[in-house]
């Protein structure tokens, strides 16, 4: 057994050992024949290979929590980390491993991505784990049913990141004389009050990620829970081509005024870093921008302060990282496969991760007092919107559109943003066309 | 064709070629010395200080760093270098020793054809060659990524010996041939102890090239045995709070050691080699 | 034609001897088949699909292409690559060509001198990205350490500046590959008779102008050498702008290569990243088909 993973390890025992092969196949017969379960020969544990890109100092931390227990649960973890572009250097990996025919038991998958994958067939259905850990219970149902392809889960869900939040540093909020900001009008009138005084507005950094983070953050403010959902989930073209659209650009137009004209490549950590030292007032991001409050010993509440985007209180825009699972064809990598599923969705790991990740869990049944006061008023928020119409995909983090689609908004929003002297309209036109030739 | 310019001496001509030379000199070593000081200083003095200002405190902390994230990837990339220099050399110098001595109906069009995959951009080529790699069962193995530099690989060194043995007069095999001497004794004879000057330039040229692939690597070999290059991305394109300049340095010199010594230390091979006609075209 | 064949006498051991060399080329052979030219016909078949996220055999006919010659990006990029191809390449020879010329005057302390210029050669694109990256980020980089030193008003910010940033590449371009064009020239010039020089200046010519028309004519094949190395690092400069710009900002540094790759993999548009790779095979193609005819139909000497 094994064979497959250990490939070069049996060819090299083969050239010393001719009988070796013989006698490794006589073993599993012998094994097969007395039923005894295969994970009690000590020799050959499953292996479960992950390929992901948490590599950042809190994520590989939290990763390193989950090998931990598949270890000990005894089983061999595989690493594969590749980082770089959000993932996009993973996601070229994953794919042409696939068409060797050879992918890794797990693989960092997200939103509409997994419909793909499970269409292909590629990915296998974990019915015994979710059954036996009470998935359905556990998990919130929109979250539920981006993990499912055809009914069954194929993949695991590790956290809920919010989108929507905007940092501020009250230090230079006060020394600005600042108000913190709840509608649009405020954020400009925050974001002058800043400038005045001599610090940058917006910290920012100019990648086409983050500056469709913006553009998505204010689409949801303009354009309200039911216009964000037309125009980017449904692709509805009046959504995408109507006034309000223009007046969305008008703004980020606007916006980027605030920001730092030196921005462009800039990664998003080391615009946090320039609010964290008092150089700029707000950021626009994620959730994950706590992890570089956590990293520098500041305290939410007191040191900075978390509110959802001006004009997006009550909505929720979501972005999850999950593990899809792979069809593999050896008994004991399944076992393995299984354990890490059922292993992701464990408090315990639950905990840890987020709490670096600066996320929310996944599971409902978690101890929130564990966590600061940024996460549990996120908390808070995801089970309020869920009520309503307020939880809604994230556009920028691929939970909405294909990547095709993705890609094409992108391309005209981060365009639009770095050419000063684009027009609104024109840019509303040419999103329109993009999103139509990407369908 | 080492000749004056202007006579030897003192003079305002020799001034002038000597400012040139050594304002050229300094421009190509700045990124290093960067580079270099960069690897030394505390992140604190790096945001503090300026690209040439001295370290204030010399830390060797980034190096110790960059060592522990990408050193025990160096191994691998040696593991993969060595044998895809070797055999992909081995390959091109047959194939130059065919091209120029042996040609036959089509071997030009061959040799066309080899030289356009030099302008093939790999990305291209990630697909069908990892489902190549599936189906001879050498998918995520060693063994496949160092077949993938061979093949792409092959086309330079083609290159380089074909060039070098079309400058040798077909005389010399005319008579190893009449003399009765066999494909192989003229090749292994007459034609690869003259070959040193190419094999180092090709040695060189190959170990630089796939040494610092990333694409292939980061494709073909997974986990424990990635090449350097792959770890330093995953350093690089990785920031944690402050981004720590120094290590990223320290690790960038750390993966372009062994060919910038190779550099260094056989670059006068390297000259020679080209002197000796590989560049004749 | 054929230089040795002639020789042959019917035997069955000169039968295989005739055979030799062309068993030695076959697997060659067979890697240029599959592994190239195998691998472009899938990329072009795949071209006429509408295959997305993976390979799928739908056949679209010229969608593909149509849809890439609407997208403004994929114009940014081909403009990009003939303004990067064109100034890496012409400067590069420039540089390289004169820096041999001055090195071959009689300079001490040559060979030091020579490794200084050569040494960017043996760094990946992915280093000098990074290095380069940093020297030219304004407010850290040369931007700093100039305003510093005193110059209060010089700004260098090409590095964000959508119509400026391409140059950005050529510089770490040039900076990488011009000390190899100066070895490639060096060692051409050290294979020039000093005699021919000797001649013309008793002619009375002039130094540079001995160079010019005499000197540097004779080294066509050099020329044919390095215009074939640059062109290859200049068209697989896919690193290089990866470490540096990642395309931006916006997509304003974004060249064909990055597109092609962005399309296939990241976007799950397959079908559209082969289109934009066949045109890219295409127009190398009709640049270099012509150039590889004349040089290699000339030089052969029997």
């Amino acid at each position: 057994m094994q064979r497959k993973h250990h490939d070069l390890h049996l060819h090299n025992n083969k050239k010393r050992f001719p009988s070796m092969n013989a006698i490794t196949r006589l073993a599993a017969v012998i094994s097969f024949a007395s039923l005894l379960p295969l994970s009690a020969v000590a020799a050959d544990p499953g292996t479960v290979e992950v390929l992901h890109w948490w590599t950042s100092g809190g994520e590989a931390k939290a990763v390193e929590t989950l090998k931990e227990q598949v270890k000990k649960d005894g089983f061999v973890w595989k690493d594969n980390a590749v980082a770089g572009g959000g993932g996009a250097a993973a996601m070229t990996v994953l794919k042409t491993r696939a068409i060797s025919g050879n992918p890794p038991a797990a693989a960092q998958i997200k939103g509409p991505d997994i419909q793909e994958w499970g269409a292909l067939g590629l990915l296998t259905e974990l019915d015994d784990v979710s059954k036996a850990n009470h998935w359905d219970a556990l998990l919130p149902k929109q979250v539920a049913d981006i993990m499912k392809y055809d009914g069954h889960y194929v993949a695991v869900p590790v956290n809920i990141h919010r989108v929507n939040w905007l940092w501020i540093n009250p230090q230079v909020f006060e020394k600005a004389g600042a108000k913190v900001p709840t509608t649009l009008d405020e954020l400009f009138a925050a974001a002058d009050t800043l400038k005045a005084a001599g610090f940058t507005a917006f910290a920012h950094g100019g990648q086409p990620w983050q500056d469709s983070t913006v553009f998505e953050d204010l689409a949801l403010s303009i354009l309200g829970n039911k216009g964000y959902h037309a125009a980017f989930v449904e692709l509805d073209e009046q959504a995408l081509t109507g006034e309000k659209m223009v007046e969305v650009f008008k703004t980020l137009q606007r916006l980027g005024t605030y920001m730092d004209p030196n921005r462009a490549g800039r990664d998003w950590n080391i615009a946090a870093a320039e609010v964290i030292s008092g150089k700029a007032g707000m950021q626009i991001m994620g959730d994950w921008a706590k992890s570089e409050w956590t990293a520098a010993g500041k305290v939410a509440g007191k040191d900075y302060l978390c509110v959802a985007f001006p004009g997006t209180q009550g909505s929720f825009t979501y972005n999850i990282d999950s593990l899809a699972m792979f069809k593999l064809k050896n008994e004991n990598d399944i076992k393995a496969q299984n354990d890490l599923a059922k292993v992701a969705l464990e408090p315990e790991f639950q905990t840890v991760f987020n709490q670096n990740k600066g996320s929310l869990p996944v599971r409902q049944d978690m101890d929130m007092s564990l966590f600061d006061a940024c996460t549990q008023k996120s908390s808070v928020d995801f089970k309020d919107a869920e009520k309503g119409n307020g939880l809604q995909p994230s556009m920028a983090h691929n939970m909405a559109t294909s990547l095709a689609v993705q890609g094409a908004i992108f391309d005209v929003v981060t365009n639009f943003l770095n050419d000063p002297k684009a027009d609104p309209a024109t840019a509303v036109k040419q999103l329109s066309s993009a999103i139509k030739s990407a369908k | 064709m080492t000749k004056p310019l202007a006579s030897r001496g003192f003079s305002l001509g020799r001034l002038a070629i000597y400012g040139t030379l050594l304002l050229a000199c300094a421009v190509y070593l700045i990124p290093l010395i960067v580079m270099l000081l960069t690897s030394f200083k505390s992140p604190e003095d790096i945001r503090t200080g300026n690209l040439l200002s001295w370290p204030e405190v010399i830390t060797g902390i980034g190096w110790i760093k960059a060592w522990d994230t990408v050193g025990g990837y160096f191994w691998n990339s040696v593991k993969i270098t060595v044998p895809a220099v070797v055999v992909s050399t081995l390959l091109g110098a047959l194939n130059g020793y065919v091209l120029s001595m042996w040609r036959f109906r089509g071997s030009q069009l061959f040799f066309g054809l080899l030289l356009f995959g030099c302008f093939l951009p790999f990305q291209t080529v990630l697909l069908p060659a990892s489902f190549t790699l599936g189906k001879l069962g050498l998918a995520s193995t060693t063994t496949g990524l160092v077949l993938v530099h061979i093949v792409y690989g092959l086309a330079f060194t083609t290159l380089f010996f074909r060039n070098y043995y079309t400058s040798v007069p077909d005389a010399l095999v005319r008579a190893a041939r009449l003399d009765g001497a066999g494909f192989f004794t003229i090749f292994g004879r007459i034609l690869l102890p003259m070959s040193v000057p190419i094999i180092m330039v090709c040695l060189i040229w190959q170990f630089t090239q796939i040494w610092n692939d990333f694409l292939f690597g980061v494709v073909f070999a997974s986990g424990d045995a990635q090449p350097i290059t792959v770890a330093l991305n995953n350093l690089v394109n990785t920031s944690t709070g402050v981004k720590e300049y120094n290590v990223d340095m320290a690790a960038a010199m750390i993966a372009g050691l062994p060919t910038l010594l190779v550099y260094v230390m056989a670059g006068k091979y390297f000259l020679r080699g080209l002197t000796a006609g590989a560049v004749k075209g | 034609m054929s230089t040795v064949a002639a020789f042959n006498k019917a035997s069955p051991l000169d039968a295989l001897q005739r055979w030799l060399p062309k068993l030695v080329l076959a697997p060659s052979m067979l890697i240029v088949l599959v592994g190239f030219y195998g691998y472009i016909f899938w990329t072009f078949l795949l071209s006429f699909t509408n295959s997305s996220f993976m390979p799928s055999y739908k056949w679209v006919g010229l969608a593909q292409y149509a849809k890439l010659l609407e997208n403004d990006r994929w114009w940014v990029a081909s403009k990009n690559l003939m303004v990067f191809g064109g100034l890496f390449i012409s400067i590069s020879l420039v540089v390289g060509v004169l820096l041999a010329v001055l090195l071959d005057q009689r300079i001490r302390r040559e060979g030091f001198i020579r490794t200084i210029y050569l040494y960017p050669m043996a760094l990946s694109m992915i280093v000098t990205g990074t290095a380069w990256k940093w020297l030219l980020n304004p407010g850290l980089g040369l931007d700093k350490l100039l305003r510093d030193w005193g110059w209060e008003g010089f700004r260098l910010d090409w590095l964000v500046d959508p119509d400026r940033v391409v140059y950005c590449l050529v510089i770490a371009a040039v900076w990488q590959a011009s000390g190899f064009v100066m070895a490639l020239f060096l060692a051409g010039l050290r294979g020039v008779d000093p005699s021919i020089i000797r001649a013309a200046q008793v002619d009375g010519a002039s130094l540079p102008s001995i160079y010019l028309r005499i000197v540097l004519p004779s080294l066509r094949p050099v020329f044919f050498s390095a215009l074939m190395i640059l062109a290859h690092i200049a068209i697989k400069s896919f690193d290089l702008v990866a470490a540096m710009t990642a395309g931006g900002p916006g997509y304003a540094s974004d060249l064909p290569a990055m597109f092609m790759y962005a399309f296939t993999f990241s976007r799950g548009q397959m079908g559209m990243g082969s289109a934009s790779a066949i045109l890219m095979l295409g127009a190398i193609l009709s640049i270099l088909v012509p150039y590889l005819y004349s040089e290699l139909r000339n030089k052969r000497h029997d």
